[in-house]
């Protein structure tokens, strides 16, 4: 509770003082941190905070894809069994077919974007809300996982150097003294990535367009089917970014798990200031949702507060961040 | 406005950073447990067994796990956040017996004395694993329910999970037992409710639905259980029902019928074992690379011994 106070004290401070409200979420990340590193020694340390580095790098992926499809006024939540059985297509390509990384890895890709097309196609085409459609096709993909693996796990054993897709370190390599897993440095590129098609492209312009005005952006004779399923059909790929680095972490597509983690990836979102209306949202603002979510998290494990509690004060971030977010806007 | 309450709170941080470290400076022992659920209630048996062997001890304990099972990379995210507490030991009880591998490495490469609990992994670094014998309680559960309907007919089994090592030695214990010893018995379905009382409930009203001569089903663990008995009432059925675990509701289903009878491990013994080997090894003694922490078969006429009672849980 002590953490929720000092940051109500600190938000509604930066808030009110209007010049700095775009540094919010930020300033709310540091004072996290400062928080926890003051409370103990454990906190700030290399191997702690790469942890929270590799902590972050699925959720915030998966953060990225829904983002954008938030941006545009829908809402995803089949991403997280997408991710899954992403990851169990890499197993069936990999492991159960032999082939190589080089198709293996483009193979689960292309299954992330066409199933994300197809969330796409359901929602333009055959007029489904997307909560119904992205709520069906959560079910489906966490049912065929499960089919294809036939309930088991799938090892990449067979699949030397698998695992250093996520958990090999590039930067290590030339910095020593930095070991920071790849999948933290996939998690930024796709980020980069993400932010660079939302700011400077077509694709980032009408997936704006979509979310804050919908219906002025049809009546400008944009076909806006085509841009809505390129919005599904981007963050299906990008779940499939996230399955790999997953799959990658734990050396196995385990067909049971996924399901929930998209609300982790929505909460990341909403954090960052991202409006469930669509319309308004930022790249940056949904990293440091999701970093703020495992600085939580582990934060809260290395003060050793129950489990119990430390839901209870998750949960009350969000709300917070929302809140003071609702502030800042009506007072701006 | 601004700085009063930045100041209130900076004092309010200070004080959590104040209390922090006078818990890190009492210079106990630490031993951290991760689990592979926390919200069931044989977890929090579990969590119960090693908060007793902690005081027991003089060791402080901390008990963590991922509030859904299955959730590998959640669970890797909790071992890495313990190991950065630098504890004299580490118990886990690992949902995928391969992933967890690297980071014990890792605790190891620290000098932090590794315990499996529950279930294995695929490495030699625990000293040592403190769990139920799945297979033979299985087996024990297949023996009681073929006893108890004539040696012959059409049984069921409702499991929670497809994927982990305890949902298949459960179910394989039991199918192979029923197959090798009891050949006029028949297997007809093995469905998989998730350990979630509402599933469970339905999937057995369904059975019951499409095998109206069923004679029995096997719940492998508490929430299945619980939930074939749910399915029992109400389709009012008279069916046998064998159970694993215990929880208010499955004892209240054994004393009323509903449930013939269960296994029972003895979760509070595991929290405590891994514990106490814990603190064994850290004084360097030696530990069995096994602890079988035991299984009991228990029903209406046994249910308030003082044996049976100790491991029970509501």
């Amino acid at each position: 509770m002590t953490i929720v106070d000092t940051q109500a004290g600190v938000l509604s401070g930066i808030r009110k003082s209007g010049a700095h409200h775009k540094l919010l979420a930020f300033g709310s990340l540091i004072l996290l941190v400062a928080v926890f590193s003051i409370a103990s020694p454990n906190f700030l340390q290399t191997n702690n905070v790469i942890a929270i580095l590799q902590a972050t790098s699925v959720n915030g992926v998966l953060a990225i894809a829904a983002t954008l499809v938030i941006i545009s006024g829908g809402i995803d939540l089949s991403v997280g069994t997408l991710m899954t059985f992403c990851a169990v297509i890499a197993g069936v390509l990999l492991t159960f077919l032999g082939l190589p990384m080089v198709v293996g890895i483009p193979g689960a890709l292309l299954a992330g974007l066409a199933s994300g097309a197809l969330t796409g196609v359901l929602i333009t085409r055959l007029r489904i809300p997307p909560f119904i459609a992205t709520l069906g096709m959560m079910l489906i993909y966490k049912g065929l996982s499960l089919a294809i693996c036939g309930a088991k796990p799938i090892y990449f054993n067979d699949t030397p150097g698998f695992t250093e897709i996520s958990t090999g370190s590039l930067i290590g390599a030339i910095i020593p003294a930095l070991p920071i897993p790849n999948g933290v440095l996939i998690l930024f590129l796709v980020a980069f990535a993400a932010a660079f098609v939302l700011q400077r492209t077509a694709l980032g312009r009408y997936t704006f367009a979509l979310g804050s005005n919908e219906e002025a952006l049809r009546l400008s004779g944009v076909g806006i089917d085509r841009w809505k399923i390129a919005v599904y059909a981007v963050a299906g790929g990008i779940c499939a970014i996230a399955g790999i680095l997953l799959a990658s972490r734990i050396n196995s597509a385990q067909p049971a798990i996924g399901q929930g983690y998209e609300l982790d990836a929505i909460a990341a979102v909403v954090i960052g200031g991202t409006s469930l209306s669509g319309g308004r949202g930022t790249m940056l603002g949904t990293m440091i949702g999701a970093l703020i979510i495992s600085v939580v998290a582990n934060g809260l494990r290395i003060l050793s507060v129950p489990q119990e509690w430390q839901i209870v004060v998750t949960g009350s971030i969000i709300i917070l961040a929302v809140y003071t977010d609702n502030l800042r806007r009506r007072g701006a | 406005m601004f700085t009063r309450r930045r100041m209130l709170g900076l004092v309010a941080a200070t004080m959590l950073a104040g209390t922090a470290t006078i818990a890190n400076a009492e210079d106990k022992p630490y031993i951290a447990l991760i689990s592979k659920g926390f919200q069931h209630q044989f977890w929090q048996a579990v969590k119960l067994g090693a908060e007793k062997a902690g005081q027991e001890f003089n060791v402080d304990v901390t008990y963590e796990g991922p509030d859904g099972e299955g959730a590998v990379d959640r669970q890797l995210d909790m071992i890495s956040a313990a190991i950065a507490k630098k504890p004299a030991a580490i118990a886990i009880a690992a949902i995928d017996s391969q992933a967890t591998v690297p980071l014990l490495k890792q605790a190891q490469a620290d000098g932090i004395t590794v315990i499996a609990f529950d279930s294995g992994v695929a490495s030699d670094i625990p000293i040592t694993n403190a769990s139920t014998d799945n297979l033979a309680s299985a087996a024990l559960a297949a023996e009681k329910l073929a006893e108890m309907i004539g040696d012959e007919g059409k049984v069921a089994v409702v499991s929670f999970d497809q994927t982990s090592q305890t949902g298949i030695e459960r179910r394989d214990g039991f199918v192979t037992q029923m197959t090798n010893a009891h050949p006029k018995i028949e297997i007809v379905a093995i469905e998989y409710g998730g350990g979630d009382h509402l599933k469970s409930a339905e999937i057995t009203k369904t059975l019951l639905q499409a095998y109206p001569d069923l004679k029995g089903i096997f719940g492998t663990n508490e929430g299945s259980a619980i939930g074939v008995a749910i399915g029992k009432k109400e389709v009012g059925s008279n069916i046998v029902v064998v159970g694993y675990d215990s929880g208010k509701a499955q004892t209240d289903a054994i004393r009323d019928g509903t449930i013939a009878g269960a296994i029972t491990q003895n979760p509070v013994g595991i929290g405590y074992e891994a514990v106490k080997a814990g603190v064994m090894a850290l004084k360097g003694e030696k530990v069995p690379p096994h602890i079988d922490t035991g299984f009991y078969w228990y029903d209406k006429s046994n249910i308030d011994d003082p044996t049976i009672k100790a491991v029970l849980y509501d």
